[in-house]
């Protein structure tokens, strides 16, 4: 067997969910309540609903999903932002598929297709880039929304149009840095979290030293994960060892990816490209130093500065329970409209749009346990 | 959003930071500029056609080597 099959090993799997179940009974014991514990990963929250970790646990342990997935953490204003760059005579919109059907205030970037609207999903924003190499005649658009993990190759999508000398190529920023998040989460005295998950791709651009303060500010025990069902069910296991132990340290699960620094070249594209900003995210509001903003000299390749379209002031569904979800308030369940007014059909929010968001996942694999 | 996929390096081309990787019997192109130099038997992290790093197979063979101990020490025997 390969070795990296070897992490898919059901055996392996059982045996330590097994050890996980018996220490989560201890720490529900000692805490007087099941130990509560956040994924802060998109990825991380598809993989336990599709692995059922939530049932597996049921009554042990409680998995929460944070504000994990970018697309949903994107703020109406920006999702209308991007609508109204669609309205612009000879702009296309490219964007990763994810954002396609995510409501904004009055309209979904699909609605606006339908309506005649030029909007291109890329798989890679290098292809975004040799399409508009290949079509002089429009203004492409790129719709940048990801975390660290993200952030780097539209940076170097960027300084791939700029060697090419293209002019229109232009990059819509919605870009976000995760670790103000957490403290965002972290200093809300309503929170009862006893430790996180940490994304395993985001870590991989920015290392395992950058959470120390989780630990050391707050006293909670973090654990960085991979993907593997088996990786996740470590992470739990870590984590229960020091709620055990009364320890608090940022644990790297994924060593065979994570590094204590992070990968250098991928932060110097960051440095490169981006400055720190203080931007709004869904449901947390305007989080300090948490988004990447064009530095100066890429002005011409920022879509903000180049068109500069008109939005109103966004309007807000009614009943959607989003913002609550993405702090870790609720879960999809507790929203009045899930799998009712609100289903992947006809979405409400963005975490039933986002194929990594947590309403989306329940609905797909946890509807019927509930 | 942040679904990286371990590829294994199948063909180098260091003059275009490119290589082409294989994932399920697939091939495809993708950009190492910010993984730096890579081998072809390497395995890649890759996320919307870029590597963002590289996959330490040692590291992987302590984990799992870390796993069988966990389980070894409660079950005594149990686990090969
Ligand atoms: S179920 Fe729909 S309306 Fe409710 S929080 Fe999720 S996305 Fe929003």
């Amino acid at each position: 067997m390969h070795i990296l099959d070897r992490f898919r090993d059901p055996e392996i799997g059982r045996a330590l969910l097994e050890r996980v179940a018996a220490l989560a009974d201890q720490a529900r014991e000692r805490l007087g309540r099941p130990p509560v514990f956040m994924e802060v990963c998109g990825t991380h929250t598809v993989a336990i609903s599709k692995a059922g970790l939530r049932g597996l646990l049921d009554g042990k342990l409680e998995l929460r999903s944070g504000p994990g997935c970018p697309v949903c953490v994107t703020d109406y204003g920006d999702i209308d932002t991007m609508v109204a760059f669609g309205r612009l005579p000879g702009v296309t919109v490219g964007t990763f598929g994810d954002m396609v059907r995510v409501p904004g205030s009055r309209t979904s970037l699909e609605r606006e297709k339908a309506r005649g609207a030029d909007i291109r999903v890329f798989y890679s924003p290098a292809d975004a880039v040799r399409w508009a190499q290949d079509n002089p005649d429009r203004q492409l658009v790129f719709l940048g929304v990801g975390f660290e993990t993200t952030a780097p190759t539209i940076a170097l999508s960027v300084a791939q149009a700029q060697a090419l000398g293209l002019k229109n190529y232009t990059v819509f920023s919605a870009n976000k840095v995760v670790p103000p998040a957490l403290h965002a989460l972290l200093a809300d005295p309503e929170a009862q979290l006893d430790g996180f998950i940490l994304p395993g791709h985001v870590s991989a651009i920015i290392g395992r030293r950058v959470y120390d303060f989780i630990a050391e500010d707050y006293g909670l025990p973090s654990v960085i994960s991979g993907f593997e069902t088996l990786d996740i069910v470590d992470a739990l296991y870590g984590l229960l060892k020091q709620v055990l132990a009364g320890e608090a340290r940022v644990e790297n699960g994924y060593t065979r990816v994570v590094k204590e620094e992070g990968n250098p070249r991928a932060q110097a594209m960051l440095d490169r490209c981006f400055e720190i900003d203080d931007v709004s995210w869904r449901g947390f509001g305007v989080i300090p130093g948490s988004g990447l903003q064009w530095k100066p000299e890429y002005r011409d390749f920022d879509a903000r500065a180049r068109f500069a379209p008109e939005v109103a002031e966004p309007r807000i569904p009614k009943g959607c329970r989003c913002g609550d979800l993405l702090k870790g308030k609720l879960t999809p369940r507790e929203c009045k409209l899930f799998a009712t007014a609100c289903t992947p059909t006809d979405p409400v929010g963005p975490c039933m749009v986002s194929s990594e968001g947590a309403c989306a996942a329940y609905y797909q694999y946890e509807r019927r346990s509930s | 959003m942040c679904l990286g996929i371990p590829g294994l390096v199948v063909e180098v081309n260091p003059e275009k930071d490119s290589a082409v990787i294989e994932v399920f019997g697939v091939r495809r192109e993708i950009s190492t500029f910010l993984v730096g130099e890579v081998s072809r038997g390497d395995y890649l992290i890759v996320h919307t056609g870029y590597a963002i790093e590289k996959l330490d197979v040692e590291e992987a063979k302590i984990r799992l080597e870390l796993w069988e101990e966990i389980l070894k020490d409660a079950y005594p025997g149990q686990v090969s």
